[in-house]
């Protein structure tokens, strides 16, 4: 090469992405602990139908197969497209939901890094429209392995013990159903599905989480402002409708060990990609996120409310970007 | 004293590799066979003053300054003139310049020196004694420094003065050096520096990688009469940048297009320092600089090396080792790949590196932008990297100048983060030629507009003049015609018929002299 810079510093895509599929690993780890290896199955398949997506595509857009396949964005998808998903959801349900996000969301939209939504999350929120009834199919904690199984892959039906409502859900079908004498301490005194903070186990996939989230942040994949202002901003709306009305609302710390809150701090609103890329514009989506998921969580139809709220903000990245650009160096003082 | 520091965002902090050559003292460079002096050294050209066979003496003056940002040339060494001609220039593009080709007699035989006593001559005298002995900055930039050191409107004193002796550059170490061994004569340079423009005080920026510089210049500071401190800033590329240093030692950011006299504040390099005072106090003018040669070869170390000097010639003194497969001008982060190894050291070389594959290595296929937003993070001049990538990249230049690409310094700061590994400073090199050139275009254009316009003006003036002209003839002739009539009365048909054709034809002589006149004007 001519031209400067003659050196560049050893990084690349792949090891950013390598980095993202470690440090889901406790998370994964503290699922197959408390709900089974089923979780196993459904990542490999999304991995599978990711991988195959992502190689039909590349071959129709004529783009190197080899560099491109090797990046391990396709794999990120997958896992976090399965992560998000109901462990028990049958595996075409998954399958058609990766090659969604792939081949629609991803290469539809000019490929690696061209996407404006995250593909993961456009992949959930347009299941959980088609298929409301699978989307929430979720295991009771000590399901057999072959139960599991049996369920992704379709070769026995589900009988209603092997499945049970997640806590963000159980407490919504809860408080619904007591009507107006149903209060948040009754119902997270009654349900199986409850733990110390969370939803029972569900607070230790979150810590695990957590944990890879914090190690992604030491390694400077990104940078604290998104997880800190989605976080600080969740606890502080909760806690805000939690102290106006404790009956109706649960604590901030129930908030946060439940549904996909941990995963979305620091996977899923930290994709680079869709995300802003600036300081402020990162404080702002982050805080947007959480406000919109909240609202949804204790107003909307659905027990969680994190893929549409980051598909919503989705959309005002750009605007978000165009507006919180620092000042070029000098150009403080007019 | 502990000095306050700003710290501006950004930078690197890439591999130094500076104790390849920092523990080498400096060396004479031998006398080559052959020296190619160009003409053109600094922002503006000089004109040649000597001619083919003549025999010059070192120091004698063979290019005069021309135009507000030009400095003289000079002979590196006494020498018959054997050649006035066309050859590469040590830039990117490979181009070429005219250049004046000595042959060394080998006595080295100097002009009379002419030493002046600094407080003795106005500032006007001493800045154009600075141009005739070609003081340029010798930091990189090879701006002339008598242009920077006219004060701003009314002789009102630049408050700042800040010696650059940052060296951020990785591998690079002349100025180190410089500084380690020639303390005294930097800080009798940064005085005259201080005494020309006025300064209240001096501020003298060196990376703390540099202990013995810092001790050495420290121990200067100490007799100094203007009020001057050593400042160890971090180690950061790049800090060595004029406007990051400033910022740094001073808090004082400086835009694009702004210059420091604005802000009271005045920046040079320790080596351009030091060449002011061989300049004013030995009467020498600036033949040879301090040049490290380093990289992939054997003996790495600094040289005193005469200007002219083929680059060839002077890394085989450094013995590259045999897979050196490219010579890099400056340092690895803004220096650029030779053409060719037969291109002379100019007042702008500071470093000469070898590269090799193993040192540093080709870069990996580019990938897409993922919008991490290192490049951002990494950008000492706080511009969006990722966002002037992808509008260079669609020609949506309008948009590059929005976000301000011409504040862009080139340090390579995005480029050396980029995960992608995306040449992000190529696309904005590009951006900006391309701009420039539609500027030059444009400006073209208007100016062909204007003239287009001021001659269609004129046309259709001397036209209606015409007309008038003509319209004047014909009631001329028509008016004599009803004379003629008149005075004939009803006598002679043939009369009447007569005069009326005369006067007929004289409106029609008329009118074609007119369209020939008209053709004539086209």
């Amino acid at each position: 090469m001519f031209t400067s810079p003659h050196i560049t510093r050893a990084t690349s895509v792949r090891a950013l992405m390598v980095k993202v599929l470690v440090a889901l690993v406790p998370g994964i780890a503290a699922y197959v602990w408390f709900f089974g290896a089923g979780i196993l199955v459904s990542i490999a398949i999304a991995s599978a139908a990711a991988l195959a997506g992502e190689a039909a595509m590349l071959r129709a857009r004529a783009k190197p197969l080899g560099l491109f396949l090797g990046d391990g964005s396709a794999l990120v998808t997958a896992w976090l497209l399965a992560l998000s998903f109901p462990p028990l959801a049958p595996w075409w349900l998954v399958a058609a939901a990766s090659l969604f996000a792939i081949v629609v969301v991803k290469h539809l939209y000019g490929g690696l890094g061209q996407n404006p939504f995250n593909p993961a999350m456009a992949a959930f929120c347009a299941m959980i429209v088609a298929f409301p009834a699978l989307m929430s199919q979720w295991p009771a904690p000590g399901l057999p392995f072959d139960v599991q199984l049996g369920l992704i892959l379709g070769t026995s039906r589900p009988p209603d013990a092997v499945t049970a409502a997640t806590a963000l859900d159980a407490l919504r079908t809860g408080l619904r159903e007591a009507g107006a004498k149903g209060s948040v301490p009754a119902v997270l005194a009654s349900g199986p599905a409850f733990g110390a903070f969370g939803g029972h186990g569900w607070e230790w996939v979150s810590a695990g989480y957590a944990l890879g989230g914090l190690w992604l942040l030491q390694q400077r994949v990104f940078t604290w402002h998104v997880p800190v202002a989605f976080l600080a901003a969740f606890a502080l709306i909760a806690t805000g409708f939690h102290l106006a009305d404790p009956v109706r609302h649960a604590s901030a710390l129930f908030h946060l060990a439940s549904g996909a809150t941990m995963l979305a701090a620091f996977f899923i609103t930290t994709d680079p990609v869709t995300g802003s890329t600036t300081a402020r514009g990162k404080l702002i989506l982050g805080a947007a996120v959480a406000l919109i998921a909240y609202l949804i969580r204790a107003f909307g139809a659905y027990p969680d409310g994190i893929a549409f709220a980051v598909l919503l903000m989705d959309m005002w990245v750009p605007l978000i970007d165009r507006t919180t650009r620092p000042p070029v160096f000098g150009h403080t003082r007019k | 004293m502990k000095a306050q520091l700003f710290r501006f965002r950004g930078g690197i902090e890439p591999e130094a590799h500076k104790d390849a050559s920092a523990g080498a003292p400096i060396a004479p460079s031998p006398l080559p066979p052959l020296l190619v002096v160009p003409l053109r050294q600094a922002a503006g050209t000089s004109a040649p003053r000597v001619r083919v066979g003549e025999h010059v003496l070192k120091g004698e003056r063979i290019g005069n300054a021309e135009g507000p940002f030009a400095a003289a040339v000079h002979a590196p060494t006494s020498g018959t003139v054997r050649a006035i001609e066309m050859r590469t220039l040590p830039h990117p593009s490979g181009m070429g310049g005219l250049c004046v080709v000595i042959e060394p007699d080998g006595e080295e035989r100097w002009i009379e020196r002419d030493p002046v006593e600094v407080r003795a001559l106005s500032a006007e005298r001493l800045r154009e004694r600075l141009r005739d002995a070609g003081v340029v900055g010798l930091g990189g930039a090879a701006f002339p420094s008598h242009v920077k050191l006219r004060r701003g409107g009314a002789g009102e004193c630049c408050g700042t003065l800040v010696i650059n002796g940052a060296e951020c550059e990785p591998w690079i170490t002349c100025d180190d050096r410089l500084m380690r061994e020639r303390a005294n004569e930097i800080a009798r340079g940064i005085a005259i520096l201080a005494h020309l423009l006025q300064a209240r005080r001096v501020l003298i920026g060196i990376e703390d990688n540099k202990p013995e510089a810092i001790a050495a210049m420290c121990d200067t500071a100490a007799g100094a009469e203007v009020l001057t401190r050593v400042v160890p800033v971090p180690t950061l590329y790049p800090t060595g940048g004029e406007k990051q240093l400033i910022d740094i030692l001073t808090g004082i950011e400086i835009p694009y297009g702004k210059l420091g006299p604005d802000f009271g504040v005045q920046c040079f390099n320790v080596a351009t320092a030091h060449a002011v005072w061989r300049a004013l106090e030995l009467g020498e003018p600036v033949i040879s600089r301090v040049v490290t040669v380093t990289g992939n070869v054997e003996r790495p170390g600094n040289l005193e090396v005469l200007l002219g000097t083929p680059v060839r010639e002077l890394l085989a003194l450094a013995a590259p080792r045999p897979d050196t497969d490219r010579i890099l001008m400056g340092g690895p982060m803004m220096g650029f790949a030779l053409p060719e190894d037969s291109v002379p050291v100019v007042k702008a070389t500071n470093c000469i590196l070898a590269a090799s594959e193993r040192l540093f290595p080709a870069h990996p296929p580019e990938m897409p932008c993922v919008r991490c937003g290192r490049c951002a993070a990494a950008c000492p001049e706080r511009l969006q990297p990722f966002d002037l990538y992808w509008f260079a990249r669609s020609r949506n230049f309008g948009k590059c100048q929005e976000y301000s690409i011409f504040d862009c310094i080139e340090c390579g700061c995005c480029a050396y983060v980029c995960p992608s590994q995306i040449r992000l400073v190529d696309y904005y090199r590009y951006a900006k030629a391309e701009i420039r050139e539609r500027e030059r275009n444009t400006a073209a254009a208007d100016a062909a507009r204007r003239r287009f316009e001021l001659r269609t003006a004129r046309l259709e003036r001397d036209a209606a003049l015409k007309a008038e002209r003509l319209a004047a003839a014909a009631a001329r002739a028509r008016e004599a015609a009803a004379r003629l009539a008149a005075a004939a009365g009803a006598s002679a048909p043939e009369q009447e018929v007569g005069a009326v054709k005369k006067a007929l034809v004289e409106a029609a002589v008329e009118r074609v002299r007119a369209a020939q006149e008209r053709a004539q004007e086209r």
